[in-house]
């Protein structure tokens, strides 16, 4: 099996905030990530599909293709929108990395027709990266 | 379709050690056969990249597998501590960071990697039985 990853970065803004909370408790959990003015990342996403090379082409699937999947469910959906108001996969979540990968996921998920979605990596900064992958890829260990 | 899905935060950190790569029951000649410059007496020092990967359940409430505001004191707290036993290879120092950081209450800490230069990096993986 061969895994390859493709690489998009978009840019978008957010804020956290839970309704149920009130202002204080907002302010304690997301700390300055509260302030619902919103802030904004340029966000990374490796996307990682895995199968068999198709011994015609030598390829698991047309990395082109792979980028037009990208550029179409997410760089048109997340890249400069703001993720708390404009994103109907994301609503009535807090859109953290956490979250936002796992939209991802599924997002692509069904997309993804030659090989299969293997991982969703996605950096907020370079020092923070969530990681969504299906519960049973993970070689037994989970 | 609906599958399960398994979520992971991993979270980079920088410190700054010297270390001398040595062991007292090896003689000299040894020391330097199996440490090489590592095991000059004056020690050197590199720049460590540190990533530690929590996994679990992402509370609904907050959206988080793990507050940033909660394990960076963490990490902080137990591993700008300075390191006591065993030779202080990579290995080792991932080890102990691992050992350090397993008691973390919210979320469980699945990986430690250790970058000790952009060419050199060491992960330690938790095992599934191993609880946090």
């Amino acid at each position: 099996m061969i895994r390859v990853t493709r690489k998009i970065e978009f840019s978008a803004a957010h804020f956290y905030h839970n309704p149920d909370f009130s202002e204080a408790e907002n302010r304690r959990v997301f700390g300055k990530c509260a302030n619902t003015h919103g802030h904004g990342h340029n966000y990374t996403l490796e996307v990682t599909v895995a199968g068999e090379p198709d011994p015609a082409t030598g390829m698991v699937l047309d990395l082109k293709e792979l980028k037009d999947i990208l550029q179409r469910e997410v760089g048109d959906r997340m890249d400069h929108r703001h993720l708390n108001f404009e994103v109907p996969e994301l609503a009535g979540r807090i859109p953290t990395c956490e979250n936002i990968a796992v939209a991802i996921w599924k997002l692509l998920e069904p997309k993804i027709t030659r090989g299969k979605l293997d991982r969703v990596r996605l950096y907020e900064s370079p020092d923070l990266y969530a990681d969504c992958t299906a519960a049973e890829s993970t070689g037994g260990r989970g | 379709m609906r599958q399960a899905l398994k979520v992971s935060l991993t979270r980079r950190y920088r410190f700054a050690a010297s270390h001398r790569l040595h062991r007292p029951e090896f003689s000299e000649a040894e020391n330097a056969r199996v440490y090489g410059k590592c095991s000059n007496p004056h020690g050197h020092g590199h720049n460590y990249e540190l990533e530690v990967t929590v996994t679990g359940a992402v509370d609904p409430a907050t959206g988080m597998i793990a507050n940033l505001g909660e394990l960076d004191p963490f990490v902080e707290r137990q591993v700008v501590e300075e390191f006591a036993e065993n030779v202080p290879t990579a290995e080792n120092i991932c080890r102990e960071i691992y050992r350090r950081l397993k008691s973390f209450p919210a979320a469980r800490v699945e990986r430690v990697r250790v970058e000790e230069t952009s060419k050199n990096s060491f992960e330690f993986e938790a095992m599934a039985s191993e609880q946090a």
